[in-house]
């Protein structure tokens, strides 16, 4: 890994420090400990990649810890944006990722594992990306709140990347996704936190 | 001049900075974990400088009567002593040189500070090294005992007083130790056994002491997040040393049931910069 690369991840990984710290308080207890998980994981991501190199993506916990993300992330906008949809979301989220789990854990050779993967991360993405927008717009929230949704689409577009290279069916060469990948996080985490900050 | 930055360059060495450096920062954190904000600079200058010079000078002592060790393994036999770069005397006097003004000047700024730091000392060099090293690997709990000692020490200077918090503090210090040694002695187990260092892998095996670094490492976190919690560290930080934790943990057991050479000194490496965050967030 280049000198370059481990600086993005660097400043990915103190920018998701802040958030925790920092960026994230006054709000309920549910949202809290949603986007703590998320940008804890985003945190210790980023230093593993930076001690133990690119190599670490090929660890099996990768696919439950990147469905993670962006089912806490969609969890506590939609807690804190859409109160009468609380608990329903919770349910589905907590049932997806048990589902997604239980596909990795359970030796199932059908094409259900990945057809569930893509519905909980469509849905949780689709999430992420418009309901910043889609408030911003409204006037329900500031305009650069949207910038949340800027983080969606990255931490998406990311994803996508990942899981068609673990599929066989790379958009971009493996070289060229593991060069852009530092970049790509470090610019979805400045995203979120602006979002966060000044939304 | 010229000699004299010579001399440094083969001295600095000596005091295993990055080792040293992890320590210090543990007893200004212990301070500051009880004087936060600093207002006596005086004070905190002078914890510094009596820290450094009795941690630096233990470690010299140990590097000194150790020098037979290091010449026999791979990882050490560079050394400055191993290799006859600094002379046997010379390195003593430079350990002696260091140690007693380091203590000297810890007992003049507080007497019960002063006895932690000497403390501290006496338990890593004579204890540790000069005593148990080369009979058992239970050594490391002494070792680790006087690991414990610069935080500890730091936050009695603060206080005035030893306080649970303080010893919580220690004991954390404590359990990180065998994360931070341990892993170690699996990467260099060959040298190890050439110099009839007995260690735990040596002593019970691979998978013991994997599981021993996850206890350890699950108590270490226990009681850096008690203490964190019991000294009114803000939320926000909590949940970010949780969140390390979480990633200490995440590796630990990773090593414990995927062991790999990789994981291993990853969580060698992140031990240290979990400790140095926890410090960080203590310090704030």
């Amino acid at each position: 890994m280049t000198i370059l690369n481990r600086i993005l991840l660097l400043l990915t990984g103190l920018l998701a420090a802040y958030q925790i710290a920092v960026g994230i308080d006054g709000l309920a207890t549910l949202p809290i400990m949603a986007y703590t998980i998320a940008f804890g994981i985003l945190l210790v991501a980023a230093l593993l990649l930076i001690i133990l190199g690119f190599e670490v993506l090929d660890s099996p916990i990768v696919v439950i810890a990147s469905t993670a993300i962006p089912l806490c992330l969609s969890l506590g906008l939609v807690w804190e944006h859409f109160a009468p949809y609380r608990r329903l979301y919770l349910a589905i989220a907590i049932a997806g990722f048990l589902a997604v789990l239980a596909t990795r854990l359970l030796p199932l050779r059908n094409r259900l594992p990945v057809v569930l993967l893509a519905t909980v991360h469509g849905i949780a993405g689709l999430i992420i990306f418009l309901l910043p927008i889609l408030l911003s717009l409204a006037g329900q929230a500031r305009p650069a709140f949207s910038l949340v949704g800027v983080g969606g689409a990255l931490i998406g577009a990311g994803g996508l990347l990942l899981a068609l290279l673990k599929a066989g069916k790379p958009l971009l060469s493996h070289e060229t996704i593991l060069k852009v990948l530092p970049g790509l996080l470090l610019l979805m985490m400045a995203a979120f936190v602006a979002g966060f900050a000044l939304g | 001049m010229k000699t004299l930055l010579a001399k440094l360059r083969l001295y600095w060495p000596l005091t295993k900075s990055l080792q040293t450096g992890l320590l210090l920062s543990t007893g200004l954190a212990g301070y500051m974990s009880a004087r936060c904000p600093v207002t006596h600079w005086y004070d905190f200058f002078g914890l510094g400088v009596s820290l450094f010079m009795a941690i630096a000078g233990s470690t010299i002592l140990n590097m000194w009567y150790d020098r037979d060790l290091d010449s026999v393994m791979d990882r050490t036999h560079h050394r400055p002593l191993a290799s006859g770069l600094v002379a046997q005397q010379e390195a003593l006097r430079l350990g002696v040189a260091l140690s007693i003004p380091g203590v000297g000047l810890a007992a003049a700024m507080s007497p019960l500070y002063g006895l932690i730091v000497f403390a501290g000392l006496f338990f890593d060099v004579v204890v540790y090294t000069l005593w148990l090293k080369r009979r058992t690997c239970w050594s490391i709990v002494w070792g680790g005992i006087s690991g414990g000692m610069p935080i500890l020490a730091g936050r009695a200077f603060g206080l005035g007083t030893v306080d649970g918090i303080g010893i919580l503090l220690a004991l954390a210090v404590l359990f990180w130790i065998p994360t931070h040694i341990l892993t170690f002695s699996m990467r260099y187990f060959d040298d190890y056994k050439a110099a009839r260092i007995p260690t735990f892998p040596s002593t019970y095996g691979f998978a013991v002491t994997r599981a021993t670094i996850s206890i350890s490492s699950v108590i270490a976190a226990l009681s850096i997040g008690s203490a964190a919690v019991l000294i009114g560290v803000e939320w926000g930080f909590v949940r970010l040393l949780a969140v390390l934790s979480a990633g200490l943990l995440l590796l630990a057991t990773a090593s414990t049931f995927r062991p790999s050479e990789r994981v291993n000194f990853g969580l060698f490496k992140y031990a240290s910069l979990y400790m140095l965050s926890a410090m960080v967030l203590l310090s704030i």
